[in-house]
């Protein structure tokens, strides 16, 4: 499901972040400004607007992405005016949102893996990386797993693997992260909500 | 948070303390602020630093850094001793009235009990007196001298204006300003809220601070409330939620308990925590923990988890009894070996971790990395970090690309606890996948494994059920989503309304214990409507109460409730103690605002009324909380590492139930001539904790390029640092250099007579990226944590500065 | 008067300097952030760029009664009805905007960097890569699609608003009275009034880089009224107009020739 907004310019509030320019009566009517210049203004109207949630601080802030309906890629992303948190508005991190989608050259687009001793990394596909992977946990998790304690009790854990997060990620991401973790019996789990 | 961001506007005075709220929660202060400009509402900063928060307060009071416990003890020995205290509410709703054991006591800064080889204390003694149906015994006249509120004001007295300001380094007239203005808001129509952060639970009394604060809080009667309560500005996007879902060693989703190894069968294990009470109007709702607990394993196992099984409980990895497993204690693990791999998932350990060079040393040793990010980090890189040798790195490293959040869908939940939906807007760039994906295609291929080669305890892999792919093979949010939500899995008829199987559970009340429902995680039960509406996509701008709570904004847990204990808001008959913020009114037959905590009628009917705290299980605020492991009341212990050889309160230095590691690398300095200066560790608006993902931003690195460390001009002038200068900080555990930020805004501290000089460094920077940036600040910082929650002391430890003499 | 005049409104003493209004102006300008140093500071980049149109500026700030303020100022273009950069344009690239706003058709710039020399605020800067000034035209294109500038938007506290003239000074004079003490506005009664006005908690001879009298230098209306009209005529009107500058200012640097947006620090 997806939602396509058409609330970009929606009145509210004051005026202050929330508001449209066309509620003060402002005549907007096309003059002599260069065609070039408006570009940018048009495409954001004849984009599909998708909302998403902000992801550093726990505020929830709403934003809108605007994206090209031929490409498929998000150009503008900025603050949703109907979210009744941030209004529209947006602080320094939030405001530049854009700069996580693939704009960014340093977003991580391929599988690497750096072999042991190794003083790079290599791209790989999918397939390889959860099959070495999987056998890595298999091996390592039958090697050393704990049946019973010092004491002869029960205790069916792996304490040679470890996991860490993360905050950072969907809510069903976690939950999966939480439960398949503690399925492969590891009791090192632990993420940023103590840090 | 019990309330939520918009409440904050209703408060009429906000203590901002522990927190940077200006520079971390921009958009939460927006609200802070939209309080004082139309409600008139008090703003008071307390933190060791002037920031951009103190800057747009009413005023700013400068504190040292680990004394919070010392400031807000004098808070409650003022209220006490000048009936600042809102009587109404703490006789009904606290425990306040509960008579105490007569052999509990406290003498020199320890509580009856103490185990001094095993640093841990039992806990006997912390318990009330009770009658003879067991219910604890009380004096509503709050006389009886063993009564917990006797006995809290005289645990407090001790923390004298006096007293206080001499540990803290505040002036008795900063003191009393803020305890006024705070005591102020003890009346029924007048509510103060607190804003603390990481500034109180980064320290080796962390939770205590909290639990100092929410006492405060139950004395002023400010829980529960409209602009009220106990707020924690949490700091992650998703924190909340990778913490409902619990992502922690001790619990498993929706805060149930982990299993430890003394609790061997599933009856022993719901007996353990299935709490009980004698009292029939305590509510006591966690009396329904087998419900929440068996309809998870259900979630995981679906129909192999049966009763002849004890639902797959046996399959489930249990802890050893009282043993901590959390970051630090896996990194400890993993410098000394026993640990092989390490999943790292968005997060950046390396830069993030107390005692970074430790932590990095750990790092390895492991045989295998696994990491998922959208940017490169120091954890996924660490191979190739300062002092490391790649050729004599034996691990194996996975770097698998993530999908960032606006390139795929499901919830996040906001520290005021609404669960938001979002939507994908693009794909994302190149082989780029959900973690969620990742995660699916991981325990299928483990799965595959053990179904063909067989292996050590495979149950729990072989019965996980695992199919949250939709039919394009991509992760489905919504399916797992559906699943955390829980499932009728046969025809029920509760109430006289029938369920049919395979309709969504609409409310954690209708969960059964006998494996005939399913919920990944209970509190989200009801964020599916039965017929199967997700309600994290609701959007309605509606505002019945016109309090800002929008109902139908999201969804919120527990039950659509946008404020906690929000019966605590009326009197015993249900009448609002504030009728201009009514949150919740009894009508003589029902609740109307807010979702109520329970819909029973108030108190003071004796037959059908029940206690506002429904979580507790005498049903009301723990004044007096035998739940912590240093004590059922808050005490100041000096930080780890403090500029003090002697508490100036007891003879017990630091926190008696504290958890100390003891490798070569734990090496720790306190009262040393050598590491003279306090030091605290923070964040700033332009990057986001490790920095892992900002410092990859350049019109946020344009802003704050580097690491740097601020320092008071006294202190600046004292060692010759001008402003904008190279100079190397380091304490017992390593060094770093950075930039000299000379400011105003740091001031030294008249502590016990000698002055106090405290500097402050942000924890956003690592080696990797920029190349000149600096290296991480918590190579400084010790692997100290709170003793109920290990929770490390980033906040406050002891450092040097000094000038580098080196060319240009 | 224009009823289609609009002021923006900067309220410095409900700006927490969040610094969303710096990065939304990059974020929808599509303008670089580029190389930095920290020079004892929080203000970074430490000046206006051709990259950065608006700067929320830093000052420590203790006051007569011995009280430490953190001021907090976003500069940026002041939008000037007496506007010099016009004034000195030889090639119309600024222009005013039915919105009393100035305007940069940056095609029609070349590069000559008399607005630099003649603007009181020190506002315009020089693009090496593309021979052009730039800076803010408090997004016209927003303006014209009805939306607000992306520094108003983004602002969380209320410290930037836009409006009608009338209004905006009217809400500037009630904040500064609410205010009371040195509270003051600043914009309205110089250079004819600018576009961008700002309540300021102290008197403007206290903040960093701001003209407590900006006026519009003789020697540039002189230009205007003599030189111009005939420079614009005559061919070589640029060539003239940068000997007028160069006998008039010096050789002044206007900057803006290096990427590296280094103050202070280094190495």
């Amino acid at each position: 499901m997806d939602v396509t907004r058409r609330g970009f310019l929606r009145i509210s509030g004051a005026v202050g972040s929330g508001v449209a320019l066309s509620s003060l009566g402002i005549n907007l009517k096309p003059t002599k400004a260069y065609a070039h210049e408006l570009d940018k203004m048009n495409r954001v109207k004849a984009a599909k607007q998708i909302t998403t949630i902000c992801c550093y601080c726990a505020v929830g802030c709403g934003l809108i992405c605007s994206v090209d309906k031929v490409t498929g890629k998000i150009f503008n992303i900025e603050g949703d005016p109907d979210h009744p948190i941030n209004e529209g508005s947006l602080c320094a991190k939030g405001a530049g949102f854009f700069d996580l989608t693939e704009a960014n050259k340093y977003r991580l687009q391929k599988v690497l893996y750096r072999a042991p001793m190794s003083d790079r990394w290599e791209e790989k596909d999918w397939n390889w990386a959860i099959a070495r992977i999987a056998r890595l946990i298999k091996d390592t998790r039958d090697k050393d797993f704990i049946t019973k304690n010092s004491k002869g009790q029960i205790v069916n854990r792996t304490e040679s693997i470890g996991h860490l997060g993360s905050s950072n990620v969907d809510s069903e991401e976690c939950w999966l992260m939480s439960v398949i973790s503690r399925t492969m019996g590891l009791v090192y789990v632990d993420h940023q909500a103590r840090v | 948070m019990t309330n939520h961001w918009i409440d904050l506007q209703h408060s009429d005075c906000i203590l901002i303390m522990g927190s940077n709220a200006a520079e971390h929660h921009p958009i939460a202060f927006k609200w802070m602020l939209r309080g004082k400009e139309k409600n008139g509402t008090k703003l008071i900063h307390v933190d060791p630093r002037f920031t951009r928060t103190s800057a747009r307060c009413d005023y700013h009071v400068p504190l040292r850094s680990g004394t919070d416990i010392a400031f807000l003890g004098g808070m409650i020995n003022y209220i006490l001793n000048s009936d600042k205290y809102f009587k109404d509410y703490v006789v009904n709703y606290t425990n306040a009235p509960f008579i105490v054991v007569k052999d509990f006591d406290f003498n020199d800064g320890l509580f009856t009990g103490y185990d001094k080889a095993e640093k841990k204390y039992s806990k006997e003694t912390w318990v009330f007196e009770k009658d003879a149906a067991g219910i604890p015994k009380k004096d509503p006249s709050l006389t009886d001298p063993n009564c917990v509120f006797q006995l809290m004001k005289k645990h407090y007295s001790r923390y004298t204006l006096e007293k206080v300001s001499s540990i803290t380094g505040v002036s008795r007239e900063d003191l009393m300003k803020v305890y006024t203005d705070y005591a102020s808001t003890g009346a029924g129509d007048r509510a103060g809220t607190i804003c603390y952060a990481l500034g109180w639970t980064h320290h080796s009394t962390g939770t205590q601070n909290i639990r100092t604060m929410a006492m405060i809080q139950l004395l002023l009667g400010n829980i529960g409330i409209c602009g009220g309560g106990v707020n924690a500005l949490r700091g992650e996007p998703n924190v909340q939620g990778s913490t409902d879902h619990c992502i922690l060693y001790g619990n498993l989703p929706g805060y149930l308990k982990m299993p430890v190894a003394s609790l061997d069968t599933l009856e022993k294990y719901l007996k353990k925590y299935t709490p009980v009470t004698n009292d029939p109007q305590s509510p006591n709702y966690y009396r329904n923990y087998p419900k929440f607990y068996i309809s998870f394993l259900k979630s995981l196992f679906d129909d192999k988890a049966t009763p002849e099984n004890e639902f797959g409980y046996s399959w489930m990895p249990k802890l050893d009894d009282g043993t901590p497993y959390s970051l630090m204690h896996l990194f400890d693990a993993m410098y000394k070996g026993t640990v092989k791999g390490l999943f790292s998932v968005g997060t950046d350990p390396a830069v993030s971790s107390p005692n970074a060079n430790k932590v990095r040393k750990a790092l390895e040793k492991l045989d295998w990395l696994v990491s998922a990010n959208i940017f490169d980090n120091e954890t996924c890189s660490f191979w190739k970090g300062p002092g490391v040798d790649p050729g004599k790195v034996k691990t194996e490293c996975f770097l698998l690309p993530a999908s960032a959040t606006m390139e795929k869908e499901g919830s996040q939940t906001n520290s005021g606890r609404w669960v938001q939906w979002k939507y994908k807007a693009a794909r994302a760039p190149g082989d780029a996948i959900p973690v969620g994906e990742m995660f699916i295609k991981i325990i299928d291929a483990v799965k595959a494994l053990y179904a063909g080669e067989g292996g050590i305890n495979p149950e729990p892999i072989l019965n996980f059920k695992s199919d949250y792919i939709n039919r394009n093979g991509a992760f489905s949010a919504l399916k797992a989503a559906r699943q955390i939500n829980g499932f009728f899995l046969k025809d029920t008829i509760i109430d006289g309304k029938t369920f049919r199987k395979g309709q969504q559970v609409p409310t954690f009340g209708m969960l059964q214990d006998d494996g005939s429902t399913c919920s990944g995680n209970w509190l989200m039960a009801g964020s599916f409507t039965t017929d199967g509406e997700n309600r994290m996509t609701a959007r309605g701008k509606d505002d019945p109460t016109g309090l800002g709570l929008y109902p139908n904004w999201a969804w919120a847990w527990p039950v659509n409730r946008r404020i906690l204990y929000n019966r605590a808001s009326c009197d015993i008959n249900g009448r609002p103690y504030n009728p201009k913020r009514k949150l919740l009114e009894w009508t003589g037959h029902k609740w109307v605002g807010d979702v109520p905590d329970g819909g029973w009628a108030p108190m003071a009917d004796r037959e059908n009324g029940k206690y506002p705290f429904i979580m507790k299980a005498d049903g009301v605020g723990s004044l007096f909380g035998p739940g912590m492991a240093e004590g059922p009341f808050s005490e100041h212990y000096e930080p780890f590492e403090s500029p003090l050889s002697k508490n100036p309160l007891s003879s017990q230095l630091n926190n008696p139930a504290l958890h100390v590691f003891e490798t070569d690398m734990d090496k720790t300095a306190s009262a040393s001539d050598t590491f003279p200066y306090v030091c605290t560790t923070y964040s700033c608006t332009e990057h986001w904790c490790s920095g892992a993902l900002t410092r990859w931003q350049a019109w946020l690195l344009e802003m704050q390029p580097e690491a740097y460390v601020e320092i008071g001009e006294k202190l600046a002038h004292e060692k010759g640092i001008k402003n904008g200068e190279r100079v190397k900080v380091s304490s017992a555990r390593g060094f770093v250099k950075c930039v000299a930020m000379v400011t105003k805004r740091f001031r030294p501290f008249l502590v016990e007579g000698k002055t106090v000089h405290q500097v402050g460094m942000p924890f956003n920077y690592g080696w990797l990226f920029p190349e000149d940036g600096g290296d991480s600040c918590n190579i400084l910082t010790p692997s100290v944590g709170d003793a109920n929650t290990h929770c490390p002391e980033y906040k406050a430890f002891m450092v040097n500065v000094s000038k580098i003499q080196e060319a240009g | 008067m224009n009823k289609n005049e609009l002021v923006k409104l900067i309220d410095t003493t409900k700006c927490t300097a969040c610094r969303g209004c710096q990065v939304a102006c990059k974020q929808w300008n599509e303008m670089p952030g580029l190389k930095t140093r920290n020079w004892g500071s929080y203000q970074n980049p430490p000046e206006l760029g051709w990259n950065t149109w608006t700067l929320v500026r830093f000052q420590e700030y203790v006051d007569s009664k011995g009280i430490l303020k953190w001021l907090f100022r976003k500069e940026g273009c002041m939008h000037c009805t007496d506007a010099a950069c016009v004034k000195v344009c030889p090639s119309n690239a600024l222009y005013r905007t039915e919105f009393g706003t100035i305007g940069l058709h940056a095609s029609l710039c070349i590069g000559c960097k008399e607005c630099i020399t003649a603007c009181p605020f020190d506002v315009p800067k020089y693009n090496p890569h593309t021979d052009t000034i730039l800076k803010c035209d408090l997004c016209y294109d927003r303006l014209k699609g009805g939306e607000l500038p992306a520094c108003v938007k983004s602002c969380p506290t209320g410290a930037l608003s836009i409006g009608k003239k009338e209004v905006m000074i009217e809400n500037a004079y009630t904040r500064a009275k609410e205010l009371g003490g040195d509270a003051n506005v600043y914009g309205d009664t110089f250079v004819g009034g600018t576009h961008v006005l700002y309540v300021l908690g102290e008197k403007p001879e206290v903040y960093e880089n701001l003209p407590a009298r900006p006026a519009v230098p003789l020697t540039i209306v002189a230009w205007k009224d003599w030189f111009k009209p005939l420079s614009l005529i005559a061919a070589g009107g640029v060539l003239i107009g940068s000997f007028f500058h160069y006998i008039t200012h010096g050789p002044k640097d206007t900057g803006g020739n290096s990427d590296q947006t280094c103050k202070g620090g280094g190495e």
